[in-house]
């Protein structure tokens, strides 16, 4: 059976495919983000550190020949990332945006100095697991391999969803989101809880980088990221800082990001380009219609300064 | 605590010393940005050499080559010059509404739409409008559609609460993918085979060198903007307003500024200045709309104006060393076999530091005039 026996009904099967292959870096990248923003602080730097831990996975990849330590460099920098992240935002009269786009700036130039090696040797994929192979389609065979990481952060967005409510780290972390002054009144630091939020939050987002170039697409370039890292601080706000809510909107996010390539593969030819723009104008939209300009977001922890 | 205690109090104005401090305040208040800018760029080069030493390559020979390459000879000067000009106009994209407390970063998007709107509607006017009138619609259009562009940011920011610094970049993104589909279809000259673009603009629509440089008009263009900003933000009741709304909104809002036109309006300036941006590139460079306007112009913005405090004055020569900066890849590339990156991570490590050293505000006695004794 060839590749367009299918149709137009390729579009919804492709579109599905590309939710589970597509939402992946967006999985991780969110559930950093909420941990970081869950603790009252933004890190808008995302999109540097996946970028980076794109090429340092990689290029650990090419070295040592196991994706998997590839995936753990990656963590390690991009822990090192939100470190910096956390550290500077620690000071008063910075501001934790802005501190967000220079760390995204330096993160993409730094990547782009450091893997202008690796872009030519191709480095050993992350394994996928075949859950397709009941069908006789290729198309359903290729919408059902599934890469391992989809799997740990599904897993990762229910465990974060239970660990936020039921342990003693979840309520810590809420509380300082919530108050920097209720947080001291119980003793805790919210500066030192920020820090390793934002850490853990930028190891997260590396992994989300690693899957990119380890993975799908699978290699390393300067165009690696189409603004992923940017695109899950807006995601996090649509899922109301829940990580389940981030699982699913991830899955939205990719099912509208396939949508473009899905139609240009049966043949849709005019104005495909527009398609490429649905993820962005859907987060746009979805932003305006659940903001408020008169009462905070519902959800929303406390000490976070989304809108001054 | 009583109100009064936490007035600063001057001094009785006796002895010789108390003619001067006034003078000494002002001097003191004015050299504290300039000297804790200049603190951040060196802090920012050293770590940067650190970097360039740790790779094996020297920080010194980078340094003489950055300068040969940007200010070393006339014709890098010029090159310079040439590179600052677009960044003089994305940078008061971002500077006008950091004025409000607002930080936009969607200028690429706008700088994108602002070319395209400027070759399009200069394509009806080939071989039937003077030169003058083609440039004059040139601009206006691209300054509508940049004005709309990051207006709309401004507006969803006031009207809807939407964070506008998300919103922009997303404006950004979409911005891209519309020019991607305009120029591959609709606008699409036939003839541009290999490269989707816009059809070539005639010779006589084309923005010339100013006399004596080989440099585009554009950089006269981006000078007067951020003079003429300058004296809006500072010198009018608008920028005055403007300033109040981006200190406290409340305060403005009790006092009955209108703040929702306040952010609309300066917001759409500011995209008007990135659609000129835009426009000035396809009529002095490019020639047609193409995938070249998404040259980074935008983000390099970010940067500037945040090393110039979003002070328009201080944009001219924070843009001109940004451009030299970035004039001087291709030659560092070439001599130390670096990547073009290089620069990026140069700008990256001083765009880090010097928000870092925004912490060092008001920690300075020296600079503070509020915490000098009273005898002095």
């Amino acid at each position: 059976m060839d590749d367009t026996a299918l149709g137009f009904w390729g579009v919804p099967l492709a579109v599905l495919a590309g939710a589970i292959r597509v939402s992946t870096p967006f999985i991780f990248v969110s559930l950093g983000e909420t941990i970081t923003e869950r603790s009252g602080r933004i890190n808008l730097g995302l999109e540097g550190t996946l970028v980076f831990g794109a090429m340092s996975a990689y290029a650990v990849a090419v070295i040592t020949g196991s994706p998997w330590l590839g995936v753990l460099a990656a963590m390690a920098t991009g822990a090192v990332f939100g470190l910096i992240h956390g550290f500077i935002c620690k000071f008063p009269k910075v501001n934790d945006i802005a501190i967000g786009i220079a760390m995204m700036q330096f993160g993409l130039g730094l990547a782009f100095f450091l893997g202008k090696p690796f872009i030519q040797p191709s480095a050993p994929k992350l394994p996928a697991i075949a859950l397709g192979n009941w069908s006789s389609l290729p198309q359903v065979q290729s919408a059902l391999n599934i890469n391992v990481l989809f799997l740990i952060g599904a897993a990762l967005a229910v465990f974060l969803w239970w660990a936020l409510k039921n342990t003693r780290i979840g309520l810590i972390l809420r509380v300082v989101g919530d108050s920097s002054d209720a947080a001291r009144a119980m003793g805790l630091n919210p500066d030192t809880i920020r820090l390793v939020a934002t850490a853990a939050g930028g190891a997260l987002a590396a992994i989300g980088g690693a899957y990119l170039s380890l993975f799908y697409p699978g290699s390393w370039n300067e165009g690696i990221s189409s603004g992923q890292g940017l695109m899950a601080v807006a995601l996090v706000i649509f899922a109301r800082w829940n990580p389940i809510g981030c699982f699913l909107a991830s899955l939205l996010f990719g099912g509208a990001g396939a949508l473009g390539p899905a139609l240009q593969s049966v043949g849709v030819s005019q104005g495909y380009y527009l398609f490429y723009a649905a993820p962005y104008v859907m987060t746009l939209i979805i932003m305006i219609a659940t903001s408020s300009p008169t009462r905070p977001l519902a959800g929303m922890p406390g000490a976070l300064s989304l809108v001054k | 605590m009583t109100i009064e205690a936490n007035m600063p109090t001057l001094p009785p104005l006796t002895g010789r010393a108390g003619h001067f401090r006034p003078l000494l305040e002002g001097l003191a208040r004015r050299t504290e940005p300039v000297a804790i800018a200049l603190f951040a760029v060196v802090v920012g080069l050293a770590l940067f050499s650190v970097f360039i030493a740790a790779i094996g390559k020297s920080p010194l020979q980078l340094f003489q080559l950055m300068y040969a390459g940007g200010f070393g000879s006339w014709f890098s000067i010029q090159n310079s010059l040439s590179r600052a000009a677009p960044l003089l106009l994305t940078a008061l994209c971002v500077a006008l509404p950091a004025r409000l407390g607002l930080v936009v970063i969607g200028a690429e998007g706008a700088v994108v739409l602002g070319g395209l709107a400027g070759a399009a509607i200069a394509v009806p006017l080939i071989g039937s409008a003077q030169p003058l009138l083609a440039w004059v619609m040139m601009a206006v259009a691209g300054m509508v559609v940049g004005g709309i562009w990051i207006g709309l940011a401004g507006f969803l920011r006031h009207y809807r609460g939407v964070n506008e610094t998300i919103a922009s970049l997303l404006l950004s993104y979409i911005a891209i993918a519309l020019m991607n589909h305009l120029i591959e279809g609709p606008l699409r000259d036939p003839a541009s085979l290999n490269k989707p673009s816009t059809a070539q603009l005639p010779p006589e629509f084309m923005l010339g060198k100013i006399p004596g440089m080989d440099v585009h008009w554009g950089l006269v263009i981006g000078v007067l903007a951020c003079i003429g900003s300058w004296i809006l933000i500072e010198r009018t009741s608008f920028g005055f307003a403007a300033r109040v709304a981006g200190g406290n909104v409340r305060a403005a809002q009790i006092q009955g500024l209108p703040v929702g036109r306040l952010v609309v309006g300066l917001t759409a300036l500011a995209g008007a200045f990135a659609g000129l941006a835009g426009t000035i590139e396809v009529a002095a460079v490019q020639g047609s709309a193409n995938g070249a306007l998404i040259a980074g112009y935008g983000y390099a913005g970010i940067l500037v104006a945040f090393l110039a405090r979003h002070n328009p004055l201080a944009i001219i020569p924070v843009a001109i060393l940004l451009g030299g900066i970035d004039a001087s890849g291709g030659l560092i590339q070439r001599r130390m076999g670096l990547p073009d990156a290089t620069v990026l991570v140069l700008q990256g490590t001083l765009f880090v530091v010097i928000l870092f050293c925004e912490t060092l505000y008001g920690r300075f006695k020296a600079f503070n005039p509020d915490l000098w004794k009273r005898s002095a």
